[in-house]
């Protein structure tokens, strides 16, 4: 997709970290960083843009995976990659990016969908997560302030993401009891 | 390692989680899946868990069962391993006016097609019977399958619907 969506990143891509993303082991629960808040980090410093293009080669190379955390690769930090080009379920897609110290700062239109997470691959929830989300964050390398409207599938890997840097799990915001499955699909 | 299944059902009253788990934790049995809901006002709650012989489950549980309000089974039973995921997973809602046979009928339907129920409430309130199930079909039959109960639930005279139950992994 092209056009006003890209706007809000100003043309960003990967390639603009200007080195190349290793993979990185997933970690999966109950390891510990998994539920440890992540701090802000300087998005300029040479580790964050390491580990932002990191975030996105292991993402890429990960089936089925339309976003990732640091927390996920064993680094508390508040950086995550999200890619939900293609999905079926987007409708607003911003193509491939990184964002640190990404806050909520608008959500409305709030509905109910099963989530599952590379982190927790045996389980599914029933979550809610708004519809409608406007992020604000900055873009790893040159730490440029973003502001990200977006909406359906883009916006709730957002909010899981965002949580994961929160130290927060789908887990932590299941609808109920009887609300968590075992998986029974594997992409 | 022992492997028990255990159910407390009865009268429901504040404190019987606790009561249950603190005998299990006290006796090194470690709970593992486990469910608890209140069926019409009862207590009702299954589990499994592991560690310690069936025979000192039972005799540690007997003092919560003494006054007669609860009931608790224990036995032991094989560990399977989990199984397989046999199919794609569905949610399947009915509802209507409570009469016999609803899952009796609906669930015939799953079973002939293959389907596997994995997880199943129903409720009944005034006289409103409401069934949600998550079904696991083999590949390509849900279009039939919704076709056949859409047909039973006629007969019934109730509302049915079925849809995937797809998970967005992120």
């Amino acid at each position: 997709m092209t056009g006003p969506e890209y706007a809000g990143l100003g043309g960003w891509t990967p390639e603009k970290l200007g080195v190349p993303g290793a993979v990185r082991p997933v970690v999966t629960a109950p390891e510990p960083v998994l539920s440890r808040p992540g701090p802000e980090v300087d998005p300029t410093s040479a580790e964050v843009v390491r580990l932002a293009a990191d975030l996105v080669a292991t993402m890429r190379v990960s089936p089925g995976c339309v976003g990732l955390a640091a927390p996920q690769v064993g680094v508390s930090a508040q950086v995550f990659a999200v890619d939900v080009t293609g999905h079926p379920k987007a409708v607003t897609v911003h193509g491939t990016f990184v964002l640190c110290n990404a806050r909520v700062v608008e959500a409305s239109r709030w509905k109910a969908g099963r989530e599952g997470c590379m982190s927790v691959p045996d389980l599914t929830g029933d979550v809610k997560r708004a519809s409608r989300l406007v992020v604000e964050g900055a873009l790893p390398g040159s730490g440029e302030p973003v502001r990200l409207v977006t909406d359906g599938f883009e916006a709730r890997a957002l909010q899981h993401e965002i949580d994961h840097c929160a130290g927060l799990l789908f887990l932590d915001r299941v609808a109920g009891a009887h609300a968590i499955y075992q998986r029974k699909v594997y992409l | 390692m022992n492997e028990l299944a255990i159910t407390v059902i009865g009268r429901d009253r504040p404190g019987i989680v606790a009561d249950v788990a603190e005998v299990l934790a006290r006796l090194g049995a470690n709970l593992t899946d486990s469910t608890m809901t209140r069926l019409r006002g009862h207590f009702a709650m299954t589990l499994i868990c592991v560690g310690p012989a069936a025979a000192d489950v039972e005799a540690a549980l007997a003092p919560l069962a003494a006054d007669g309000r609860l009931l608790a089974t224990v036995r032991a039973v094989t560990p399977d391993g989990g199984s397989e995921p046999t199919g794609e997973p569905y949610v399947l809602a009915v509802h209507g006016a409570d009469r016999m046979g609803i899952v009796a009928a609906m669930t015939r339907v799953l079973t002939d097609a293959g389907g596997n129920v994995t997880d199943l409430s129903t409720r009944l309130t005034g006289s409103l019977y409401v069934v949600v199930a998550e079904v696991d079909l083999p590949p390509g039959v849900s279009d039939e399958v919704a076709g056949r109960l859409t047909r039973v639930a006629a007969e019934l005279g109730v509302g049915v619907s079925l849809r995937p139950a797809d998970t967005d992994l992120l």
